[in-house]
């Protein structure tokens, strides 16, 4: 293996395109991947930004940031789909999924080198239609479209009559086409170009998230991709889908949305799953406990993500022996999740562990991840929902689970993998200041907004009577150290591209085993030309 | 009474209190007072469960997230004492050479059976409720809401079906009357204590969702699609609810104000409404008639 990696390195940097043909036409996987995690950022920098003038505009009662009721309104839906679709999915699964997967499954890249290439570039393409939607007319409000991320009509269609929304739909559409694409990639890959001697059930865990992943994206995605069209036909072209007047429905499309959002769900925390099992393993210095339990558990979640979709639903007047259904197989899904949970505990149990920052950020995540899981158990049931339903109970919940579940894997992975990807080390001191200032900054904006749902608070509201001035301030403090933490991200980013401490090949010690470690940092721009054996 | 303290309570809000008093203040009213400072029908500031019940479907939903919530309690204090004494115990000083056990089948098998009893105990307790809230009671009345951006219309079918409209009231006239803003509404839905009651929903543009916190109700208002929920208020009162599903740029002033009254102040509120419609039946008639039913 050694002989192979020197090999390698002589052969890429010989072959390395010119700038612009190599980051606009790159076909290779890991340029692809880094593009993806540049794409990631920006597109959350945008996301972050909405957020945090919502916690302004929430600090107290009373409307005093925003201009109009609309625009804030504007800024909520646009910040749940930039967050979902232009950074949680591009950085996890397009950014991590295509730089590691090959490299730990040994494959020299992809299998579909173009359509990788396509897949990115569809993303700037869709994310400039969203951004393009802010500046035109949306509703009688005003610009932009203030639906929320869920698109119900017939807000979405006979309520925001403007262009804002087309822009929207053809943005998404977009997006969905470069994560079906993806997704085909993904699965060809995992299928067809494992290294010789690696089966499937000696796969590392990232791969088989990844193949999870793939899998849920290729079969949610299509219902999405066909509830967005009836929405654009009912808007342009005279249909009536979600039109009662017209024979239709609008709860259907409520159906379609769920269909795909719930996968969409586990579509962004499984690559997270994955990575962080390997983090937790590397820094107990032990071989992940339970290897195939975690591997069908994230299996398990994938299968049964696709059969509790009205869960989302449940106050929309569904017959009440649906609502039994759905509130037993969500139920279910607590046991794959349990066993997740207690493996990486019994991975940790009798290992020698060391604190570094992506460690730190592995178990902040499975902290985070059981808070949001436990209020998710709660919220599966429609006798406590029909308290909960749309109120900041339910935004607590999947901020837990995503904006602090998803973001710290993400995080995880991007602290793991920095000196793998950039070739250079990351400073301690700026990196445990960004964790610690993120993890108390979260903490503090999203604990109080579960008691402000427990007390009835609706969601997507601009102003809210002072029964809930408390917590929103509280919560508004906690955005203000979240950004700092943010500040430091980015000063560490800067610290390290500036001093270029070179990463040694392996940095994290004999107990990162996975294929990855085994080659240069960064490693060469093909690798595997011979490819390596698996015992 | 107890919601108009509350409301003098605020009023200080917009006299610069110091933001460090106030969260302080909202803190401690959480911890030390616990629910003495309730308002029945509004939420409380600073408090961290739900709102108080008015009615046994809120009761019992309470009752049920209480159980629930101890039990998830109990799991993530467990998951937390074993994570943080793991981290202590097997950090590298107290544990420099690793064991290499990656597997024990006895304790697979426990962590997945024990969530599965978990889950069985969760089905048992929360399928009733379900039913209880889900399967409406024979009646005694019926009214009808529409939501519509951004007001509601409420109907009353066996009073002779008079209507009006409720409109979210002015921060300014709130005040005037002493009631809370943003939750406050023009022409409040009136209905009878110790009643049955039906209410039926649907909406005239875009989807809402008629909320009372304090009844457990909770039921989207779908254009073209008539949902039903129901509840029984023994206690006479002020309630307040918001529209919980986004439904354009003034969502958040959609307020919800039921007044619950006497039978006789009801019967004597239809009268001012309808007088037609009380020279030929009254309340009790339509109980007589849906007793026979």
């Amino acid at each position: 293996m050694v002989a192979l990696h020197g090999d390698a390195e002589i052969h890429g940097h010989s072959d390395k395109p010119p700038f612009f043909k190599r980051w606009f036409f790159s076909t290779n996987h890991k340029d692809i991947g880094t593009l993806y995690l540049w794409f990631g950022m920006v597109a959350g920098l945008l996301g972050g930004f909405l957020s945090f003038m919502m916690r302004m505009e929430l600090k107290e009662p009373g409307i005093q940031v925003f201009s109009s009721e609309h625009t804030f309104l504007v800024f909520t839906s646009m910040h749940g789909l930039i967050m979902i679709f232009f950074l949680v999915m591009p950085a996890l699964i397009g950014g991590f999924g295509n730089w590691f997967m090959p490299l730990m499954i040994g494959a020299p890249d992809m299998a579909f080198p173009r359509m990788n290439n396509l897949s990115f570039w569809l993303l700037p393409v869709a994310f400039i239609m969203i951004i393009l939607s802010f500046f035109v007319p949306g509703s009688a409000g005003g610009n932009g479209f203030g639906g929320g991320w869920v698109m119900y009509p017939p807000l979405s269609t006979s309520g925001h009559p403007g262009p804002a929304f087309d822009l929207i739909l053809m943005g998404l559409l977009a997006a969905g086409f470069s994560s079906i694409f993806g997704a085909i990639n993904f699965i060809t890959t995992i299928f067809n170009m494992r290294a010789p001697g690696m089966t499937l059930h000696k796969m590392p865990l990232f791969a088989w998230s990844i193949l999870v992943t793939a899998f849920l994206l290729l079969l949610s995605l299509p219902v999405l991709a066909a509830a967005l069209f009836m929405l654009f036909f009912d808007r342009n072209a005279g249909t009536g889908f979600f039109n009662p007047a017209m024979g239709g429905d609008p709860e259907m499309f409520q159906h379609l949305f769920w269909f795909f959002g719930h996968p969409e769900v586990y579509i962004m925390i499984l690559p997270a799953f994955g990575l962080v099992s390997h983090v937790i393993s590397t820094f107990s210095k032990k071989p992940i406990f339970g290897y195939l339990g975690m591997a069908y558990a994230m299996v398990s979640i994938g299968v049964v993500g696709f059969l509790v979709w009205a869960h989302h639903m449940y106050t929309v007047g569904m017959d009440v022996d649906l609502k039994l259904y759905f509130m037993v197989a969500t139920l279910v899904i607590a046991v794959p999740t349990g066993i997740k949970i207690f493996s990486w505990l019994a991975t940790m149990w009798g290992g020698s562990i060391q604190y570094t920052i992506p460690m730190m950020w592995a178990i902040a995540f499975i902290f985070l991840f059981v808070i949001g899981g436990v209020t998710g158990v709660v919220l599966s049931m429609p006798a406590i929902d029909v308290a909960l339903h749309d109120t900041y109970y339910v935004v607590a919940h999947f901020h837990y689970v995503l904006s602090m579940g998803a973001v710290f894997g993400l995080f995880c992975g991007f602290y793991y993998w920095f000196g793998k990807i950039f070739g250079v080390m990351y400073n301690n001191v700026l990196a445990h200041i960004h964790f610690w200032l993120f993890f108390i900054g979260v903490n503090v904006v999203f604990m109080p907004q579960h008691f402000l749902g427990l007390q009835g608070m609706p969601r997507r509201y601009i102003d809210y009577p002072v029964e809930f001035a408390t917590y929103n301030a509280i919560s508004s403090y906690g955005a203000y150290i979240t950004l700092a933490g943010v500040a430091f991200f980015f000063i560490m980013l800067a610290e390290a591209f500036i001093k270029r401490r070179p990463a040694p090949d392996n940095y994290w010690g004999e107990y990162a085993t996975t294929l990855e470690w085994t080659l240069s940092s960064p490693p060469p721009y093909h690798q595997f030309n011979k490819l390596p054996q698996i015992k | 009474m107890m919601a108009r303290l509350v409301i003098l309570f605020h009023a200080g809000k917009h006299m610069r209190m110091s933001r460090l008093i106030k969260l302080l203040g909202g803190l401690s009213a959480a911890a030390l007072l616990g629910g003495i400072a309730h308002a029945a029908g509004l939420p409380t500031d600073g408090n961290i469960g739900l709102q108080e019940a008015a009615s046994a479907n809120m009761e019992m939903v309470t009752k049920l997230h209480n159980t629930v919530f101890a039990v998830i309690f109990a799991i993530f204090v467990f998951v937390v004492v074993l994570m943080l004494y793991i981290m202590v115990r097997f950090r590298e000083k107290a544990n420099p050479v690793p064991s290499k056990t990656s597997h024990n089948t006895m304790l697979e098998v426990i962590w997945t059976a024990a969530p599965v009893m978990v889950v069985l105990f969760f089905l048992a307790i929360a399928t009733r409720p379900l039913y209880t809230l889900d399967v409406i009671p024979e009646a005694d009345m019926t009214i009808k809401v529409v939501g519509n951006q951004w007001n509601w219309d409420y109907s009353y079918p066996d009073h002779g079906d008079f209507e009006f409209n409720s409109m979210p009231m002015s921060e300014e006239d709130a005040k005037a009357a002493g009631k809370p803003v943003l939750f406050a509404a023009t022409d409040p839905l009136v209905v009878p204590a110790g009643k049955t009651i039906r209410v039926i929903v649907t909406a005239s543009d875009v989807l809402h969702a008629f909320a009372v916190p304090a009844f457990a109700v909770k039921i989207d208002a779908v254009p073209g699609r008539l949902n039903e929920t129901w509840f029984k208020v023994d206690k006479p009162g002020t309630y307040y609810g918001q529209c919980s599903e986004i439904c354009g740029q003034l969502h958040y002033n959609m307020p919800i104000e039921v007044k619950v009254v006497t039978p006789a102040q009801f019967d004597a509120w239809v009268l001012t409404r309808n007088p037609e419609f009380v020279k030929t039946q009254s309340s009790t008639t339509i109980e007589a008639r849906n007793t026979e039913n």
